[in-house]
């Protein structure tokens, strides 16, 4: 059993992994992409062993932008399925007082991201098919005091999906925003987050997974969060300015 | 953050960490702060429990590499049993010893050097273990195996944590034909034929028996004894042939609410001993059963250990050598009929030598039961503590939460040779978990 290969980018981050177990567990090669390949070996081998896929290991900085043609022309095969799980939260602090900080946060989030799935797209679009699964987040659903640079990246990089969705549909090439609320990651350890509106990554990898195979448009992980983010969204501005969530 | 192990007996506040790397847990170690590994928290008592710090082996949850000649598997020490079955059962892979659940860590099976229903024939998991990497105080890593550093192998199979943390384990499977066991069962009516019935049995595989605890007089000791063996593909019946691994285990449903504590009086136990007597006697004679409900029958009821309400439940295991067996199983059992507090769960098998320097198993006859939690349990655990070491038997650490550390040094002498090591190599002050606080380790 071998589907067509799903590449990863950010390949270290818990959810990509998750998402890569899900995949594989369907017999789906696997193309494992981060800045640090090496630190993966011991996934790549647990990924082989679990399920018998290939797995291959590649390096990939999302901000490097001259490298990414060639990063994409390295790879085994173009792939099926693309999944960018690149993120950095930042302090929102700091991104306040430092806008060299502020920028990263906003490239890593929305521009590093967008080109490399921009690349992928035209490809996939060449080849007239493919699935690009972009992991946005609801942070970017409205602007809020405690994360809004963070979450005004993730509102560039989840409307630029909408927008590819918009061009390819038609096209053969499906794209899925996914949208997870909390989930519990390196990204979040140490966050008192709340167990209700926590997913674990293994969840987000399976939804991804179901997402994928229904060809979904755009998800939420935990359904909670839909109800969650159209109560914030629905808040009068004149009111969502004064309040502190 | 509120832990307990599966009896959910005693709850404690512990601090929990869960590193992602070598390097992370070393720089935790170098707080100076005693800790415990923490795999899947399926001990029963508080083996893996410290308020200061209890450490998720979580994260080491990668499977690194399998010879498929010898079939030795290396993995990290937060590999779960069940993740190595579905890996490795399809290509004919079978752990060599499982315990009763397929939800433990490979570390917490090294850790308490778990024995399955062969240990009679084949020893306990260490028996299967090529070495393990332990991280000691001092944040290095050693290497530790029957010829490389044989003494920290000894001590930390059976450790239950208090050497160091296991990183990573080679551990070697079996290979099977098929993912089905036969299974004969025998409907003993009292003790003395569920022992008969074990050595007559001694050749098979598997053994393990079921006894209804709540019989007495000429019924004492009435079990259902159940022999087993993989299935060879030729013996299937045709009818599973296509499916030699059986299908995959059902996703387990959950218990959601914490069952009042009415719903285990002695009727209902005596009711469900009874039944599960009749269909042991109804089914004797040779069946097919997939592997997953036949080691592991519990485990598709998802958190079924809140049966027992809130105030959880503990579980009594020890171990009577061969010579005293009978006399101290008797012992044991009417004591446990004439308390009547009912045990859901009695378990007796038979055991056979194994290795390691504080290991439980000792040739001879273990009996593990579960008791809800109560004063009266309390009180009548220290009287089956009094009958094992009036008949020279050991306790299982793993499913200890509230043994008296006299009653520990007593029955087992290696306790305080175990301390003693712990002291001597700097293991003590770094690593302790509530057990070995409350037992003098
Ligand atoms: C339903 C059920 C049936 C069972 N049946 C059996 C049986 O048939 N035979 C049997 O022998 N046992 C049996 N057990 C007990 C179980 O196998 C052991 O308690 C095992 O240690 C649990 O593994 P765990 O990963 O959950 O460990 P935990 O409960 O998390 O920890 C148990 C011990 O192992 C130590 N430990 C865990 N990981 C590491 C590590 N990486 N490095 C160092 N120390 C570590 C802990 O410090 C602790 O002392 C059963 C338990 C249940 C719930
Ligand atoms: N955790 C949550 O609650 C949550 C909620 C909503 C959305 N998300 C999103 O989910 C995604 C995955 O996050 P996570 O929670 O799994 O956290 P994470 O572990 O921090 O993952 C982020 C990953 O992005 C990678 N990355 C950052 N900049 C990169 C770059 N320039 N080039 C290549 N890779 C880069 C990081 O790589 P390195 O390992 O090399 O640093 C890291 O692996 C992120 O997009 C995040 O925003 C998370």
């Amino acid at each position: 059993m071998s589907g067509g290969a799903v590449l990863i980018l950010g390949a270290r981050s818990d959810i990509g992994l998750a998402i890569a177990q899900a995949f594989a567990a369907e017999g789906h090669a696997i193309q494992l992409a981060a800045r640090d390949p090496d630190t993966l070996e011991a996934a790549r081998n647990d990924l082989a062993l679990r399920h018998g896929v290939d797995v291959s290991l590649h390096a990939f900085d999302a901000l490097d932008y001259d490298s990414h043609e060639a990063f994409l022309d390295a790879l085994p095969v173009l792939p099926e399925i693309a999944v960018c799980t690149v993120g950095f939260m930042g302090e929102q602090t700091e991104s306040e007082t430092d806008m060299n900080a502020a920028r990263l946060v906003m490239r890593s989030n929305f521009e590093g991201p967008a080109s490399i799935l921009g690349l992928i797209a035209n490809r996939f679009e060449a080849r007239g098919n493919g699935i690009i699964v972009g992991i946005s987040s609801v942070a970017g659903d409205r602007g809020r005091a405690t994360n809004y640079v963070y979450g005004s990246a993730k509102a560039g990089f989840t409307a630029w999906l909408a927008g590819l969705r918009n061009r390819l549909a038609g096209s053969g090439v499906h794209v899925l925003t996914v949208k997870p609320g909390f989930v519990a990651t390196a990204m979040t350890e140490g966050m008192d987050l709340p167990e209700r509106l926590t997913a674990q990554p293994q969840a987000v990898g399976r939804a991804v997974l179901r997402a994928v195979n229904a060809r979904r448009n755009v998800i939420y992980v935990k359904p909670v969060w839909w109800l969650v983010m159209l109560v914030i969204r629905s808040i009068p501005e004149a009111i969502f300015k004064k309040m502190r969530i | 953050m509120k832990l307990s192990g599966w009896g959910r007996y005693p709850v404690a506040d512990c601090a929990l960490s869960a590193p992602r790397d070598d390097a992370a847990l070393a720089a935790l170690l170098a707080e100076g702060t005693p800790l415990i590994a923490r795999g899947n928290g399926r001990a029963y008592g508080d083996s893996a429990l410290n308020r200061q710090r209890t450490v998720s082996t979580r994260h080491f949850n990668r499977m690194l590499d399998f010879d498929t000649k010898t079939g030795v598997l290396t993995a990290e020490a937060g590999v779960l049993l069940g993740d190595v079955i579905a890996a490795f059962l399809p290509h004919g892979w079978f752990p060599a010893v499982t315990p009763g659940t397929r939800f433990v860590s490979l570390g917490g099976m090294a850790a308490a050097n778990v024995h399955g229903k062969n240990h009679h024939l084949d020893g306990g998991f260490r028996n299967f273990v090529d070495w393990v990497e332990v991280m000691g105080e001092d944040g290095t890593v050693t290497r530790a195996s029957r010829d490389e550093n044989p003494d920290l192998f000894d001590w930390t199979l059976g450790g239950m944590g208090l050497t160091g943390v296991i990183l990573r384990l080679a551990m070697r499977l079996r290979r099977v034909e098929t993912g089905w066991i036969r299974q004969r069962a025998i409907a003993a009516p009292d003790l003395s034929a569920a022992m008969a019935a074990f050595e007559a049995g001694h050749d098979a595989p598997y053994s393990v028996a079921w006894i209804d605890c709540l019989s007495s007089g000429a019924r004492l000791g009435r079990s259902v004894v159940m022999l087993g063996e993989h299935a060879p593909l030729d013996h299937l019946p045709t009818r599973f042939r296509r499916l030699p691994y059986g299908p995959p285990p059902k996703r387990g449903r959950s218990m959601p609410f914490n069952a009042p504590g009415f719903a285990l009086n002695r009727w209902t136990v005596s009711a469900f001993n009874a039944l599960y007597y009749r269909m042991g006697a109804r089914k004797a004679g040779t069946t097919y059963v997939p592997w997953d409900s036949y080691f592991y029958p519990l485990d598709s009821v998802l958190g079924w250990n809140r049966i027992y309400g809130r105030r959880g439940f503990i579980q009594f295991q020890c171990v009577l050598p061969e010579g005293a067996a009978r006399e101290g199983l008797t012992a044991l059992l009417k004591t446990i009929a004439a308390a009547g507090q009912g045990s859901f769960l009695a378990v007796l098998k038979k055991m056979g030598a194994d290795g390691g320097r504080f290991s439980f198993p000792m040739p001879g006859y273990t009996l593990a039961l579960d008791f809800p939690v109560t004063d009266k349990v309390l009180t009548l655990m220290d009287e089956l503590d009094r009958i094992t070491l009036d008949h020279e038997g050991r306790f299982y650490l793993a499913k200890d939460a509230r043994l008296r550390p006299e009653t520990l040094h007593t029955a087992d002498p290696r306790a305080g040779e175990f301390a003693s090591m712990r002291r001597q190599t700097g293991a003590a002050p770094a690593f302790a978990s509530l057990q070995s606080e409350r037992l003098g380790l």
